[in-house]
Parts: C-alpha cells; sequence; structure tokens
C-alpha cells in the first residue's frame, strides 16, 4: 500500500516539475531529489566560502587603493554567496553546522578551481574573467531551477556576478596595456587559469553520473559540455579583444557549427584535484578549519552578549 | 544555550519608501539586533532597502501545503467574486 502511494506522490512530483512549477521547502519531494540538492546547494556554498581564499590572498597587496576597495568588495559578496547557499540547504533539514564540519573533514566537496595558487597580481584578473565568467555561465541557468529557494538564491547572486567579471576583465586589460613585464604577467595568469576554468565545467556528459537525473528534476537546466562549449565561444573574443593568446594550439573556429573547436583537458588532473592532490588542497581546509577554531571566541562573546542583552530587557 | 545553533532569523525587506515588507531570505544569528545587523549587511550590500523586519523562524505559523487544496476551497469556488463574472452589455462604458 504504502509502496503504491509513494509512486503515485513520485509521479504527481515529476508532474509539477515537468509544468515548471517551483518546489518550495514544506512541499512533498523525493527524498533523492532532496538529497541531490543538499549536495548540490552545500558543495556550492562551500565554493563560495573557499573561494574568498585565493583572492584574500592579495588584499593587503592590492596596486591601489581603489582596487584594493574593489577587491574587497568581492571577496565580501562571495562570503554573502555562501551565505544564501547554507540558508537554502537549510530549508531542505541539512544541519548548518555539521555542512561546514563535512568540508573540514574533506567529506565535502567544492569547485577544484579553488585549489590552484594565486601568484601574482595578474592573478585578481584572471580569477574574476574566467573563474567568475564560467561560475555566471554555470549559476545563470539555476535560477530557474525547480527548487524555489534555491533559484531565488542564484537571482541574486548573478545579479552579483556581473560585476566580479567586470572588474577581473578590467585588471586583465590593464595589464595587456601595460609594460612588457605587465603583459606577461597577464598572459602567464592567463595560461595558468585557462584550462582548470575549463575543468569548472565538470566532467564530460559522457562521464557525469547525475547529470541525466538533475535534468529531469530540472535541478540542471544545462549540460556540463554545453556550459562549457558556451563559456569557450564567448571567452575567445575576448582574450583576442586585449590581445593576449589562450593556451590551446588546437583551439580553432568552426564556421560550419559557429563555434570554437578546443584541445583535450587533462581530466587526470581534474581528478586528481577533485580527490584532494590539487596544489593547495590541504592549505585551503587548513584554513577554513583554523578561521572556525580561532574564531570560536567571537561566537561564544555573541551568544552571552546576546544573554545579557536578554537578562537586562526581562529586568 | 550553546553557540552551535543560534536560532534562525527570516528576513524582510522594504525596498523603498511605499513598497511593503517582503520576505527576501533567512540567517542565524544570536539575538534580534545582531540578526538585524547581519540582514543589512548580507540583503542590503547594495541599498536594497530602506528598512528591515527580522522574524524568528520558530515563530512563524505557516499554512500546510499538503492541505491547500482544502485550505484554500473556499475562494476558488466563488468565481462571482471577480469583475468578469459579470456580462456588461456593449455600449456602456466607464464600469
Ligand atoms: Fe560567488
Ligand atoms: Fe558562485
Ligand atoms: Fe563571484
Amino acid at each position: 500500500m504504502k509502496e503504491v502511494n509513494i509512486t503515485e506522490m513520485e509521479r504527481k512530483f515529476q508532474e509539477k516539475i515537468d509544468q515548471d512549477i517551483k518546489i518550495e521547502p514544506k512541499d512533498w519531494m523525493p527524498d533523492d531529489y532532496r538529497e541531490t540538492l543538499i549536495r548540490q546547494i552545500s558543495q556550492h556554498a562551500h565554493s563560495e566560502i573557499v573561494g574568498m581564499l585565493p583572492e584574500g590572498n592579495w588584499i593587503t597587496r592590492a596596486p591601489n587603493l581603489r582596487r584594493k576597495a574593489v577587491l574587497l568588495a568581492k571577496v565580501q559578496d562571495e562570503a554573502g554567496h555562501g551565505l544564501y547557499l547554507y540558508s537554502a540547504a537549510e530549508t531542505l533539514g541539512a544541519d548548518r553546522e555539521e555542512t561546514i564540519d563535512d568540508l573540514h573533514s574533506g567529506k565535502a566537496k567544492y569547485s577544484s578551481i579553488f585549489n590552484y595558487p594565486t601568484l601574482t597580481w595578474a592573478d585578481m584578473g584572471a580569477i574574476g574573467w574566467l573563474v567568475d565568467g564560467a561560475a555566471i555561465m554555470n549559476q545563470v541557468p539555476i535560477c530557474r531551477c525547480s527548487y524555489g529557494p534555491y533559484a531565488r538564491a542564484m537571482v541574486r547572486v548573478c545579479k552579483e556576478e556581473s560585476f566580479h567579471q567586470r572588474q577581473g576583465f578590467e585588471i586583465m586589460m590593464t595589464l595587456a596595456k601595460g609594460t612588457p613585464e605587465q603583459k606577461a604577467m597577464a598572459q602567464d595568469a592567463l595560461n595558468r587559469f585557462w584550462w582548470p576554468a575549463l575543468m569548472m565545467f565538470g566532467p564530460s556528459d559522457g562521464e557525469s553520473k547525475h547529470t541525466a537525473q538533475s535534468m529531469k528534476w530540472k535541478i540542471k537546466r544545462s549540460t556540463n559540455d554545453e556550459l562549457r562549449q558556451q563559456f569557450v565561444d564567448v571567452t575567445v573574443p575576448q582574450a583576442e579583444m586585449i590581445g593576449l593568446t589562450l593556451p590551446d594550439a588546437d583551439l580553432k573556429f568552426n564556421k560550419a557549427t559557429g563555434h570554437y573547436e578546443f584541445g583535450e583537458i587533462n581530466w587526470a588532473e581534474f581528478w586528481e584535484v577533485v580527490k584532494g592532490n590539487g596544489p593547495c588542497n590541504k592549505d585551503r581546509i587548513d584554513t577554513r578549519r583554523k578561521a572556525k577554531e580561532e574564531g570560536l571566541w567571537v561566537r561564544e562573546a555573541a551568544t552571552a552578549f546576546a544573554q545579557k542583552r536578554a537578562a537586562r530587557k526581562s529586568a | 544555550m550553546s553557540n552551535k545553533e543560534w536560532p534562525l532569523w527570516e528576513v524582510f525587506i522594504r525596498g523603498k519608501q511605499g513598497l511593503n515588507h517582503k520576505h527576501v531570505g533567512s540567517l542565524r544569528a544570536a539575538d534580534a539586533e545582531m540578526a538585524l545587523e547581519n540582514a543589512r549587511d548580507v540583503y542590503t550590500r547594495r541599498s536594497e532597502g530602506i528598512s528591515i523586519w527580522v522574524v524568528e523562524s520558530n515563530n512563524v505559523f505557516a499554512s500546510d501545503p499538503s492541505e491547500s487544496q482544502e485550505f484554500f476551497e473556499p475562494a476558488d469556488s466563488k468565481i462571482y467574486r471577480h469583475p468578469t463574472f459579470y456580462d456588461v452589455p456593449d455600449g456602456i462604458s466607464h464600469m
């Protein structure tokens, strides 16, 4: 009897999805849908938070006050993005503390891109332009995701992201127009970040185990390869415009398809980084753990202050 | 109270004078005053609001989506509450 009911509920649920009716926190949903979303949203939240570290590395060394204010505002936005997303995960019943502990224990993943080091100021340009650019490409379709709170969080995030990409592009453009040393620095950053940026879209469609179900549930609205191709198509002309060269000998425009063809991604490297063996994985997690431990007294003080204030009010 | 779980707060923002407060999301904070300050930092970084309400999520009493059909049925059956229910002959205007 119960079996039949679940099947019937799942059928009705899929019907809602097919009609583009959003799912809200208290609505019935299949367990797998809930788990898939919790996994994806919390991974996304972790990426925003860990993503602050490579850029945070350069805040104190920004070349001037304008660049410093901009970078600070951008990194602060990323903290906000993390918060919107942790809140969205909580609406599904995820426990905030546990979610964060899963990141710190290595159980939860985050975007592989943040495990690459930021060696020069030009990396701030490459990250804003390419990494935030790829993130926008990924996130725009999620604004139409079937789960209401996730979709709404993405609308906010996407509004804020476009300045991130522009400020990065501006840095690259400025360096590219600068002295030969500055231009070389921009080119070097592009060389190091181009391939990892392409990896941000995840494994090829054939290898991606969750894609089919996620598309059916409208959690995902485009496949990894579709988004990667879109990203290449819009980015190549931008690089040409500022006189930088993409580090891909196989890159060429196909007139028949209207798309750029590009070389083979080094998937072995991608999986190594995902598994935890990238250049900065250990450092990133250590930094997050340390931040949690060393921030404990602030959280305790806030709690004590709230208690004191409540006692004063009731007295 | 351990610091482990600060209460959850729902955040409502009035975008500008003349508009109503609208739910924008939620956050955790130790008390109402801190929830308000956090809401300002998180949800109005680009001047999205001129007034904020925070309500502890526990205090929100919500209708049950699984009963929404019965719950809202009284309105569904009263189509005569809509102006389109009535026939107005041609030639009658301002109505
Ligand atoms: Fe972000
Ligand atoms: Fe993002
Ligand atoms: Fe960003």
